[in-house]
Formats: structure tokens, C-alpha cells, sequence
């Protein structure tokens, strides 16, 4: 540690660039005037342009992974990829977000510059590559989220939606630094890099320490990913939080911590494989069944999709324990998840899109006949429900085929078949959905309100919608990406 | 230059048509979506000619290939192909189609352009699983052709159709969902989705129990065989007539093809070794719900039972096969058994699709849509046209010579004689279960007075009713007495299936 290098800079560019766009914004919204708020909002989605742009170009330019900042950051196909997918999904929520916010008057300067420091902050954590920055990455982009979740200061769900994920956050950011703490002190390094190789000849004390640790940094990961046992924060979250701003937790979020969970138990804890493995068997069918389950039970959409998505991460985990024996597992999980990311956006987009003039529509009686009232946006809904349900030829279907390849190239033959028996039970609650919008006739109180659409919230929602079945006739672009970035 | 993608336009014309239906709007442009619906539908059963004609039926080979890459990764190809059993199956499709269009035109009054845009994509889709050489492909059409089914349940079904519709989505995805599986170890052990490929290995019979067991439940469910029938009269009863039609007439027989295609090229030893478990599933869906169908009070759900009794036919041939070279020891007789249940198949889309659009138009009539044989009565004197017509069709369900019914049953028995004469015995009692589900059914309907004043003021069928109804009509007849064109298709491919089919302890005989 005693020669100085210099980091290079260069590879953090994008990041350099959103931290400094972050503060420039921030300056400007203070001083713009109301009327002029949509500078505000401009510069933001022009910053996750650049920075997309930016990230694609080093996609060209540095073929070959590169670890520098003192081994504390790294930038390789992984790293560059989940970026560019967060790029695109905060580009989206933004998007969807606009009117929303307007129509409620939530402060709409610090809403787009919280969102920006979120999106730093999942930026950090696909480039991070020792544990300093996962947490670090981790805390920069939650502690926004936090705030945003009580932006609608009138609501007292918000309110409560706020304290709880603060607190359970905090309690999970905790655990993970216990974790971390027990790593170093058995090792002695913060770096990814190299773990993997210290580990190799730990002796049976440290052994011991690392199994410690690992169990802490396990739970503080399926904390922030959402998964039973630790998932109870993820309804009460969900339901109470600003339909955009649920739209923004289960979507950007989820990728940068499937590459941290990459990063840690692939990249550094190879030598305790067969442990978090056997820990993710049981995570993931847990999740499957207790997400699939208590989904059904739910009258409040938001609620339901926020246990769908505990479902969904247990999908993806068995792509991650499928991985050791087979490593396409790995890219199925990321396909898994990008693509869920897709479909929830897409989904929680068209709540927020329902729920004009003030009116929260988030009771699934609120869908009964939206194809009546209106047919594209029920179509949309169909697309993204048969795709959460995994039913062909949508996007979700082939995401559900990758983890199911995988899991029986990897021997585990009866924990696919287990999957298709929750995806079942899973199609359900989906259905029901579609049956709400397509067989029954509107709410009396429903019947005839206009459905207000901005040209720009249309071809949002139409392109997220399409994409669920576009990305399903034709995905193997996506799989290849996939198959790039975790190679 | 036209053969090199004429499957895929067959496949993707409705497809596209459903496209354009949609974007007419709400129903006040109803006429175009009508309009639209028909056409495409007609030039799809048009472009059957050059797909009939340019079969070389001499050869067992896929025939119209077309083959892409389509996802990378786990070398799934966009790969089509028809053999003579598909080649059937698709211009049956393309048919019923074209009488399931022009029988909504007519039926359906609100949501016209969804209407028609559900059911052509779903004659694509089920075009696209009739073709498909890759299983993967095979199986996304085989689930995306759910979707519109399930809508058109829903939207366009009865009072309990909600029910229905979900209870026929999520039984038929169960049993799809295992066959997935099998797919996906097939692939482990192959490396490749081309379903070509999957004949012919050599797997213990352990795996291929386990594989067989995947495949049952897929099959089993659409086909569908009791004990996992339950499905189907629901949504049969709740769908809307065309949706019956669709359901009898094609969806039916995707389970038979899957048998075909899947079950019996690929694990043939399992198939052998359980032949007497799916014999005796057959006679039980022959003999039991053939009892069940009699004492139905709701025409559909008579005719529903009725179907799954007709289904039993086919499995039974299927499967008889390998009793038949087991005791018979005649290679002869199984390859008549293996075409019989292929005809049957064929025929009884005729003979059940036609009952069920005459339901269809008989509800459409009454005030209250009832389907109930109590509520009518006499209906030969008010239409008597219909009557004549359905009078044909009951006939070919019950299986009488000369009509489509008998050949594929007769084929099935005789052939059965060979291997065992107490299956083909136990067959046989369909005939008198037939006749009594049928002519009883038609006695009480049709004959005596008129019932009620609701049926006083029914008028006959018109037009467009007519001419639906004498294509099938021209169908079963033509069937029934001359079913050569059918059968030369079939020749080859029978044969060639069947010696796939067959373990290879039995081919040596």
C-alpha cells in the first residue's frame, strides 16, 4: 500500500459526470423559476443520456476488465452493463414520473436530484470491487430512496411507507457491515479481489469466521433485495410509497444488487460455494411460495405486485445457485432480472398513469373493465401480466426458460419442476388481472372518465408494454448481452 | 420461390389480419374488422391449395422447410416443417378457421374487431404448432394460443365464464409446464431443440417413464383424457360457440399430435411399457363418459362429454399399436390402428365443431340464450333446413357409415380385433352410447311440438349459416364415402411414424 498510483480516472467517467450534473441541478432548480421546472426535469434525463452514451462508449473501449482506485473499483462488461440497463430503466421512471408528481405537487426539483444521487449510487455498486464501496454504493443509493418514499408529505401511508424502509434499511445496511467487519478482521481485505484466493487456504478458524460472515452478508443482501425471511418491509414499502416512486424501488435497484450479489458470492466467496448455495435453495423456494401465495390474497394491486416481486427475486436467485455447476446460470439470472425490471416498470407505470386527478387506483376493482375504458392500456397490461406469469411468447417466458435450462443442466431437475409448480400458482393472481380488465364491465363511479394521457407517458408506456413481447419474439440480443456481462 | 415461406405465411397472415382487425376501433366500424377477418381468413384456406398440391406424399420427410436461427444462445431455431399428418391438421385448421370467422360475423355483436382478432391469431398460432419442427417454438405456440383462448372465454362467454376461462387457462398451463421440463432434459441430453433429434436415443426406461409421465400430463389435459377432463365442459359450455368450435375441432387435437409427434417417437419403450395404462384410460373416456354424455341436460356439455368420448378413439389407436404387434404380431393392422386414430382426429372436427356452431345458432335464437334441451322441442318444424343439417352431423358423431364418424372408429376396432379382442369390445359399446347421447338428444330437441312460444317465433338459418354449414356438410360426406385424398396424405407418414414409434425389439418383426 506504500506506492501511490494514481487511479485512473478515466474509467470513472461516468460517474464523474452524474456527480457533478447531481450538484450542478441541484444549483440550478434553486434558482429557476417554478414555471421553469421543467429544466430541471430536462437536464436530469439529459444527464442519464450522456451517461448513458458515456458508458456505451466504454463499452468499446475498454474490452478487458480494469481494477483501479486501490482495487476498490472495477470496470468489466458486468459493471458497464448493469449501468447501462440503470441508465435506461431511471430514464424511464423519470419519465413516468413527470405528470404524476406534478398533479400532486410534491417538491419536483429534489424529487429528479434524490433520483440522481439514487442512480449514482447504484453506479457505484456495479462498479464496486471491494466491500468499502458495495457499502458505500449500497447506503448513496437507498438513503434518496428513503426520502423520496415521504415526498408526498400529505400522505400518511408515505409517511409510515418512509420510516419503515429507513428502518429496515438501516437494520440491513448493519447486518452487512457486521458481515464486512468479520471478513477483515478473518482476512485482513476489504478487495474483491484476491478474496477468492485468500479464501483458498483459510485455516478451519477462519473457515468458521468467513461462514459467520457470510450468513450476515447473505441476510443483509436478500434485506435489500426483498426476499423471505427478510421481506417484510417490501409490501408495507410498496403499497405506501408514491406509485412512481414504488415504480423506481422495484425496478433500477434490483440490477445493481444482483451485480453486487454477483460480485460477492460469485467473484469473492467462491470458497463457500456449496454454503450460500444451500442458503439460496431455501431462500428461493421460500420466496417462490411465500410471495406466489400471500399474492393472492391481496386486493390492492401495488401490494400484490410487491409480493410478486418476492417471488421474482426467488426466480432469480436459482439462476445465481445454478451458476456454480453451470455458469449460464448466472445469465439467466441477470436476463431474469433485467427483464422483470422491464415488466414491473411497465406495470407500476400504468397505476400511476390510472391514477390522475389525485386518485390513488390502486384497489384491483379499480381494473375492472379498463378495456373498455381503455383498450392500449389494458392491452399493455395484458402484455405485462402474461409476461410476469411467464406465458409465451412474452419476455417472461424465455427469462423463466433460461433459469429452468439452467437449473437442470446444474442437476437440479426437481427444484425446476418446484418453479413451474409456483409459476403456476403465480399465473393466478395474473390472470386475474386480465380477467378484472378484460371480462368485467367498469366501476359504475368509473364508467366514462376520461383516462388522460401525455403524448410522451403514451409511448413510454407503449414502448415498456411492446418491449414485453418484442423482447419475447426476439430475445436472444438480450440473452447474448446477458451472456457478455457475466462471462 | 413461394415454398420457402409459405408456412410462415400461413402462420403470420392471420396474425397480421388480427393486427389490422384491431385497429378498426371501437364497433362502430365493426363491418371493416368483419370484413378483414374474412378475407384473411378465406386467403389463408386459399394458400392451403398451393401447401396440398406441392406435397410430394410419396415421402415421409418434412416438407415447406424453413429454418432460421432464432435465439442464439440455446440454438432454438425458427425451424417449420409439415409432414402429412401436420399438412392435414393445418388445412383443417385453415377450415375451421374460415367457419369460425364467418360464424362470429354473424353471432357476436359487441368487441367485433377483439373478436376477430382473438381468433386469428389463434388459427395462426395453432397453424404455428402444427408446423413447428423445434420443440421450444413448438412449445411457444402451443402456450401462446392460451392467451387469445382465454380472452375469448372470458369475454365473450356465458354467465360463469370467468370460472371457466381461468380453469381451463391455468389446467392446461399445468399440464404444459411439465412437459417444459422434459424438453429442457431432452435438450441437456441432446444439445439441440430440434424435436428430429429427440427420436431415437437411447435413455433407460426409468428416464423415459419419467419423460412419458411429462408428456401425459400435457397431452392428457388437451386431449383431454378422464381423469383430467374437467376442464372441458366447462369450457366448453361457457366459451362462445365459435370458441367451442375451436376448442373441439383443433384444440382437441393438439394432444393427439402431441402423442404423435412427441410421446410415441421419442420414448417409445415407455410407450410400450404402458400401453395398457393409456388403453385403459381410453376405454374409460369411451365407455364412462360416453354414460356421462347421456345424461347431460345442456347441449354442450353433452356434446363436450361426447368429444372427450371421441377423443377416446384416437388415444386408443395411438396406443393400441403396441398390443397389437405385442399379441397380433401384424404390423399391418397397428399402421391401420395409428391411421385410424389420425382420421379420427380429422372427423370428428367436423361432426363436433358442426354441433356446436348448431348449438351456437339455436341459443343465439332462444331469449335467454339457454342451452338447455328442456327449453326446446319441435325446433324441425320452425327450421326445418337446420334440422336436416344437424340431423348429418349427429350421424357422423354417432359414427354411421358414410358419414366421417364411422371410419376412424371402424379403423380403430377392427385393428383393435387383431390385438385384443375384449379392447375392441369394450370399443365397441360406443356405438350404442353414441347413438343414445346423439339421436336422444335430437329426439328431444328437434321432434314433437313445438315447446314453447320461444321456439314458435325461431327463424331458419341463414345465409351465411348455410353455406358454413354445407362446407361441412360437403366435409363429412366427402370423408365418410371417398376419404382417399385424406388418407394419401397420410400413407407415408403414417408408416413412417409408426416405425419410429415402435421399440426396436418390436420393429424386428
Amino acid at each position: 500500500m506504500t506506492n501511490f498510483t494514481m487511479p485512473l480516472f478515466s474509467v470513472a467517467v461516468p460517474e464523474i459526470f452524474v456527480l457533478c450534473m447531481a450538484c450542478i441541478v441541484l444549483l440550478v432548480d434553486v434558482f429557476v423559476k417554478e414555471r421553469f421546472r421543467w429544466v430541471t426535469y430536462a437536464l436530469v434525463q439529459l444527464t442519464l443520456v450522456i451517461g448513458f452514451l458515456l458508458t456505451l462508449q466504454q463499452y468499446h473501449d475498454y474490452p478487458q476488465p480494469i481494477v483501479t482506485f486501490s482495487g476498490h473499483y472495477v470496470l468489466d462488461k458486468l459493471a458497464v452493463l448493469t449501468k447501462l440497463f440503470i441508465f435506461v430503466v431511471s430514464f424511464f421512471a423519470f419519465i413516468y414520473a413527470n405528470l404524476y408528481i406534478k398533479e400532486r405537487r410534491m417538491s419536483r426539483g429534489d424529487y429528479y436530484i434524490l433520483g440522481l444521487f439514487a442512480v449514482l449510487g447504484m453506479q457505484v455498486m456495479a462498479s464496486a470491487y471491494s466491500f468499502l464501496t458495495i457499502f458505500l454504493g449500497l447506503e448513496l443509493s437507498t438513503l434518496p430512496l428513503y426520502a423520496m418514499v415521504a415526498m408526498q408529505k400529505d400522505s400518511r401511508v408515505a409517511i409510515e411507507a418512509s420510516m419503515k424502509y429507513f428502518v429496515m434499511g438501516a437494520l440491513a445496511s448493519g447486518l452487512l457491515l457486521y458481515g464486512i467487519s468479520i471478513v477483515y478482521g478473518a482476512t485482513g481485505s476489504f478487495e474483491i479481489f484476491g478474496m477468492a484466493g485468500l479464501l483458498q487456504n483459510a485455516s478451519s478458524t477462519q473457515q468458521a469466521a468467513l461462514l459467520l460472515a457470510l450468513v450476515f452478508i447473505l441476510a443483509g443482501i436478500i434485506f435489500k433485495f426483498g426476499a423471505v425471511p427478510f421481506h417484510m418491509w417490501v409490501p408495507d414499502v410498496y403499497t405506501g410509497a408514491p406509485t412512481t416512486v414504488t415504480l423506481f424501488i422495484a425496478s433500477a435497484p434490483k440490477i445493481a444488487a444482483f451485480a453486487i450479489t454477483m460480485r460477492i458470492l460469485v467473484e469473492a466467496f467462491p470458497a463457500l460455494t456449496s454454503h450460500w448455495q444451500h442458503a439460496l435453495i431455501a431462500v428461493s423456494i421460500l420466496s417462490m411460495f411465500g410471495g406466489n401465495l400471500l399474492a393472492i390474497a391481496q386486493t390492492n394491486i401495488k401490494r400484490m405486485l410487491a409480493y410478486s416481486s418476492i417471488a421474482h427475486i426467488g426466480y432469480t436467485f436459482l439462476g445465481i445457485l445454478a451458476g456454480p455447476v453451470d455458469p449460464q446460470g448466472y445469465s439467466a439470472a441477470m436476463f431474469y432480472i433485467v427483464t422483470y425490471v422491464i415488466v414491473a416498470a411497465g406495470a407500476f407505470a400504468i397505476i400511476s398513469i390510472l391514477s390522475t386527478h389525485n386518485i390513488e387506483l390502486d384497489q384491483l376493482d379499480d381494473y375492472r373493465g379498463l378495456n373498455a375504458r381503455s383498450p392500449w392500456l389494458a392491452f399493455m397490461m395484458l402484455l405485462l401480466m402474461f409476461s410476469m406469469a411467464g406465458v409465451p411468447p412474452t419476455v417472461g417466458f424465455f427469462a423463466k426458460l433460461g433459469l429452468l435450462e439452467a437449473l437442470v443442466a446444474a442437476h437440479y431437475v426437481w427444484l425446476a419442476a418446484l418453479a413451474l409448480l409456483f409459476a403456476i400458482v403465480g399465473a393466478y393472481y395474473y390472470l386475474r388481472v386480465v380477467m378484472l380488465m378484460y371480462f368485467e364491465e367498469p366501476k359504475s363511479n368509473l364508467v366514462g372518465t376520461h383516462i388522460s394521457v401525455t403524448p410522451s407517458l403514451m409511448a413510454a408506456i407503449s414502448i415498456n408494454g411492446v418491449a414485453a413481447l418484442i423482447l419475447g419474439l426476439l430475445p436472444s440480443g438480450l440473452i447474448d448481452l446477458c451472456r457478455i456481462s457475466v462471462s | 420461390m413461394l415454398h420457402f415461406s409459405l408456412l410462415s405465411i400461413l402462420i403470420w397472415l392471420p396474425v397480421i389480419g388480427a393486427i389490422l382487425a384491431l385497429m378498426t376501433g371501437g364497433d362502430e366500424h365493426a363491418n371493416r374488422a368483419r370484413w378483414i377477418a374474412s378475407i384473411v381468413a378465406i386467403a389463408n384456406l386459399l394458400l392451403c391449395i398451393p401447401l396440398y398440391l406441392g406435397f410430394d406424399s410419396g415421402s415421409y420427410a418434412m416438407q415447406f422447410q424453413e429454418n432460421h436461427l432464432w435465439i442464439r444462445a440455446y440454438d432454438i431455431h425458427y425451424a417449420l416443417g409439415v409432414d402429412g399428418i401436420s399438412l392435414a391438421m393445418i388445412i383443417l385448421t385453415n377450415f375451421t378457421g374460415l367457419l369460425v370467422i364467418l360464424a362470429g360475423c354473424n353471432a357476436i355483436k359487441f368487441r367485433i374487431a377483439q373478436y376477430m382478432a382473438a381468433f386469428l391469431v389463434m388459427q395462426g398460432m395453432m397453424i404455428g404448432v402444427f408446423a413447428a419442427t423445434d420443440a421450444i417454438l413448438f412449445y411457444v405456440f402451443w402456450e401462446g394460443m392460451l392467451i387469445p383462448m382465454y380472452l375469448s372465454i372470458g369475454m365473450w362467454g356465458s354467465s360463469n365464464r370467468s370460472y371457466a376461462s381461468i380453469k381451463f387457462f391455468l389446467y392446461t398451463f399445468l399440464g404444459s409446464i411439465l412437459m417444459l421440463v422434459a424438453l429442457l432434459y431432452l435438450y441437456n441430453q441432446t444439445g439441440v431443440f430440434e424435436i428430429q433429434k429427440f427420436y431415437g436415443l437411447n435413455l433407460s426406461l426409468h428416464i423415459q417413464k419419467l419423460i412419458f409421465f411429462a408428456f401425459f400430463f400435457a397431452f392428457a389435459v388437451k386431449v383431454p383424457m378422464w381423469p383430467v377432463h374437467t376442464w372441458l365442459p366447462d369450457a366448453h359450455t361457457e366459451a362462445p360457440s365459435g370458441g367451442s368450435v375451436v376448442l373441439a375441432a383443433l384444440m382437441l387435437k393438439l394432444g393427439i399430435y402431441g402423442f404423435l409427434r412427441f410421446s410415441m417417437p421419442i420414448v417409445p419403450d415407455a410407450c410400450a411399457n404402458l400401453a395398457w395404462f393409456m388403453i385403459i384410460l381410453s376405454l374409460i373416456a369411451i365407455v364412462y363418459i360416453g354414460l356421462v354424455a347421456i345424461v347431460q341436460t345442456d347441449m354442450k356439455k353433452l356434446i363436450a362429454y361426447s368429444s372427450i368420448a371421441h377423443m377416446g378413439f384416437a388415444t386408443l389407436g395411438c396406443f393400441m399399436v403396441y398390443y397389437i404387434m405385442k399379441y397380433g404380431d401384424t404390423y399391418k393392422d397397428a399402421y391401420m390402428s395409428l391411421e385410424g386414430a389420425v382420421v379420427q382426429m380429422i372427423s370428428h372436427a367436423f361432426g363436433s365443431g358442426a354441433m356446436f356452431l348448431g348449438v351456437g345458432m339455436l341459443a343465439d335464437r332462444y331469449y335467454n340464450h339457454s342451452r338447455m334441451i328442456k327449453d326446446y322441442g319441435g325446433i324441425a318444424n320452425k327450421m326445418p333446413v337446420f334440422a336436416a343439417f344437424f340431423m348429418l352431423f349427429a350421424m357422423s358423431n354417432v359414427g354411421l357409415p358414410g358419414t366421417a364418424g364411422f371410419v376412424g372408429e371402424y379403423m380403430v376396432i377392427l385393428s383393435a380385433f387383431e390385438g385384443q379382442a375384449w379392447v375392441s369390445l369394450i370399443a365397441a359399446l360406443t356405438l350404442i352410447l353414441a347413438a343414445s347421447y346423439s339421436l336422444w338428444m335430437y329426439k328431444r330437441v328437434f321432434f314433437g311440438p313445438v315447446a314453447n312460444e320461444h321456439v314458435e317465433v325461431m327463424e331458419d338459418i341463414n345465409w351465411v349459416e348455410k353455406t358454413n354449414y354445407i362446407l361441412l356438410a360437403i366435409g363429412v360426406i366427402l370423408l365418410g364415402i371417398y376419404p382417399a385424398p385424406i388418407l394419401n396424405v397420410l400413407h407415408v407418414t403414417v408408416d413412417h411414424l409408426l416405425k419410429q414409434s415402435l421399440p426396436a425389439a418390436m420393429t424386428g418383426l
